[in-house]
């Protein structure tokens, strides 16, 4: 367990001071698969070097299982690193680059060269193990550089944006191998990306960051279905964002006045919202067009775009403003819908998730 | 392609070459062969050569015929410089690397914007004449210069050490003077060196002077090796540094060969001196580039 207590990092060099960490405090359980998510600049990085050892906090205190962290050199931390660039020594073939951290703690020959060659069939490197790192594709480096840093048995294997070098499939393939990595080694993965899918389909928990603040923490679902601030919605999926007023709160539940008149069950955070003016966030797909129970918005179609599994439909309001719909396609289905059709934009009960801000 | 055309671009070629052949043959070569053949004759009277072909002077480089006594044995002042000069370059290369590694490390690690003022700071000796930086090693170190003054001033000796005139005096100019020579091949492939690495050193339990020996050195080689050649084989045949700091007394290989063209008016056996440094030189860089690993240096 990684607890980070009210860390504050504060880059000064010759220009204006740089708060990349503003006062931050998460807790990492053990076992978990724990992403850092948010775009560049946002602190993420930062964040995982002072777990890492490389950055010193201007202020708070890091612990990994109730010990400080902070006053150990980085060679001295039971956590490592997959750097974004893999850092793989150019010196070393990929068998010596596994071995090097088993070396450097001084395990004796014959477990080096168990553990490396568990390690090899673990990231299915086996018969390149003689191999230099020049020699093996962008993937199969990244395998290797997973491989050196889970070699040792980490606590804590941090990952900075590992995936961002590869292309599109083998991103996939990673994604779905550094899952199977993580539930067979049982090691804590901290795992750093500006991408939100990646987030989405690997992570236990994710923590969204902004401006060197942690916005909210919380499950994939949670995160996706229930964003706490415009940030959070905006920057995961695409959202549609609907000034209302809001006229009861209930715990997570709430009532709002929709921009059309009527009134709508709507989900809100449990604590940081009052009664009166708000924003309502709604997903594309969790409205609908073809009626049923629930709060109605009026409006006109304005487009409609074919994507091969959905279709989005954009909805020009009565009372001004756009809303985008996208609906799953089914095999061979009519179009039934054209553009300048009167439509309703329905919201069924518990769709649409007030935010803070 | 028809029988002219061919002959037109063979012609081409050749004239394309004839630059490079001319160097070759002019400059490098040719040299190269008269001090060869030279090698081979009889000193003239008041230096130059007589046409006569003799072995003399390859046996003179070694061995020695007693002036009374018409023994032979090794010619031990001869010996004696071949293994100053030896023994003091490969100091050179040693102290140099010592001190031009950290400020090769120290450079390649500072911002962008300052390297090259830093380099500049070790560039700028080189542009001062060799002869007054070697005056300036002389006026530090002699028995009134600046070091000893400075040491009896503040009680720590009684007299003055004498440092001028000594092996110590040849190495300490040798190394001064080339210390850019080492620096700038290490500095080279230090700049290209990702830092990355280090962390990665760091973050896999390597403290930091294992992450010197284990991932920094090994990635510097190609530049040490170049740096030590750089250094080692201009101080073998070093003239001027031991002329001046060795004072005539610690006779290194390029004053020795001087004295053979100048005073000694034996130009064969200067010749066969110079091919003999040559071959000293081949053998060393053969030896040398064998043990530091072949692979480092034809890929660095």
């Amino acid at each position: 367990m990684i607890e980070i207590n009210e860390v504050s990092k504060i880059f000064t060099g010759r220009g204006a001071p740089f708060t990349a960490l503003d006062n931050v405090s998460v807790t990492i359980r053990e076992n978990e698969f724990f992403t850092l998510l948010g775009p560049s600049g946002c602190g993420k990085t930062t964040l995982l070097r002072v777990i890492a050892g490389f950055i010193d906090p201007t202020k708070g205190t890091v612990t990994l299982d109730g010990q400080d962290l902070v006053s150990l050199p980085p060679y001295k931390r039971p956590v490592n690193t997959v750097f974004q660039s893999y850092a793989l020594f150019p010196h070393m073939t990929v068998a010596q680059n596994i071995a090097f951290g088993l070396e450097m703690l001084d395990k004796p020959r014959a477990e080096v060269k168990k553990t490396v060659d568990e390690m090899l069939a673990l990231v299915r490197m086996t018969e390149m193990a003689d191999r230099k790192t020049s020699e093996i594709s962008g993937g199969q480096q990244q395998r290797v550089a997973l491989a050196r840093a889970l070699a040792p048995r980490p606590k804590v294997l941090l990952l900075d944006e590992p995936l961002s070098a590869l292309d599109f499939k083998l991103r996939k393939d990673m994604q779905l191998e550094l899952k199977r990595l993580q539930s067979e080694t049982g090691i804590t993965f901290v795992f750093v990306t500006h991408d939100q899918e990646e987030a989405l389909t690997m992570s236990d928990r994710i923590a969204v960051m902004n401006a060197g603040k942690i916005r909210q923490i919380g499950g994939p679902r949670d995160i996706y279905d229930h964003p706490a601030e415009r940030f959070v919605a905006d920057f995961i999926g695409d959202t549609n964002f609907l000034d209302v007023e809001l006229l009861s709160i209930a715990g997570e539940q709430a009532t709002v006045r929709l921009p059309s008149g009527a009134e709508a069950q709507v989900r809100a955070p449990g604590e940081g919202v009052a009664p009166g003016p708000v924003t309502l966030a709604v997903r594309p797909e969790h409205a609908s067009l073809s009626g049923g129970a629930g709060a109605v918005l009026p409006g006109t179609l304005a487009n409609v775009v074919y994507f091969g599994t959905d279709t989005h439909y954009h909805v020009d309001l009565d009372g001004g403003g756009r809303f985008v719909l996208r609906q799953q396609n089914q095999p061979d289905q009519a179009q039934t819908r054209t553009v300048g059709d009167r439509v309703e934009v329905t919201l069924a009960p518990g769709v649409g998730q007030v935010l803070r801000d | 392609m028809s029988d002219a055309a061919t002959k037109r671009a063979t012609r081409s070629r050749w004239l394309l070459l004839a630059p490079a052949l001319a160097v070759l043959v002019f400059a490098a070569s040719g040299p190269l062969l008269i001090v060869l053949i030279y090698s081979f004759l009889t000193p003239g009277d008041y230096g130059g050569v007589e046409w006569n072909l003799s072995w003399d002077a390859w046996f003179s480089v070694i061995m020695e015929q007693d002036f009374f006594t018409d023994e032979i044995g090794f010619a031990d002042a001869h010996l004696s410089i071949f293994w100053r000069s030896i023994k003091l370059s490969l100091m050179t290369a040693l102290l140099t690397f010592i001190f031009g590694f950290p400020t090769a490390y120290f450079i390649a690690t500072r911002p962008k914007e300052k390297r090259d003022i830093w380099m500049l700071l070790i560039i700028i000796p080189f542009w001062t004449n060799l002869l007054i930086r070697t005056f300036a090693i002389m006026e530090l170190i002699r028995a009134e210069g600046t070091v000893n003054s400075a040491l009896l001033a503040l009680g720590i000796i009684d007299e003055p050490i004498q440092m001028l005139f000594t092996e110590f005096a040849i190495l300490l100019g040798m190394a001064y003077v080339y210390l850019p020579l080492m620096v700038l091949p290490i500095y080279a492939s230090l700049e290209r060196f990702d830092f990355t690495l280090v962390e990665a050193g760091y973050d896999l339990y390597a403290t930091r002077w294992r992450v010197l020996r284990k991932v920094i050195f090994p990635l510097a080689k190609p530049g040490v090796i170049a740096g030590s050649i750089l250094v080692f084989v201009p101080s073998l045949g070093a003239y001027v540094t031991p002329r001046v700091l060795g004072g005539g007394k610690q006779l290194m290989l390029g004053n020795l060969i001087e004295l053979q063209f100048g005073a000694g008016r034996n130009w064969p056996l200067g010749a066969a001196l110079s091919l003999t440094l040559l071959a000293i030189v081949m053998v060393a860089l053969i030896l040398y580039v064998r043990a530091a690993g072949n692979e480092e240096v034809r890929h660095g």
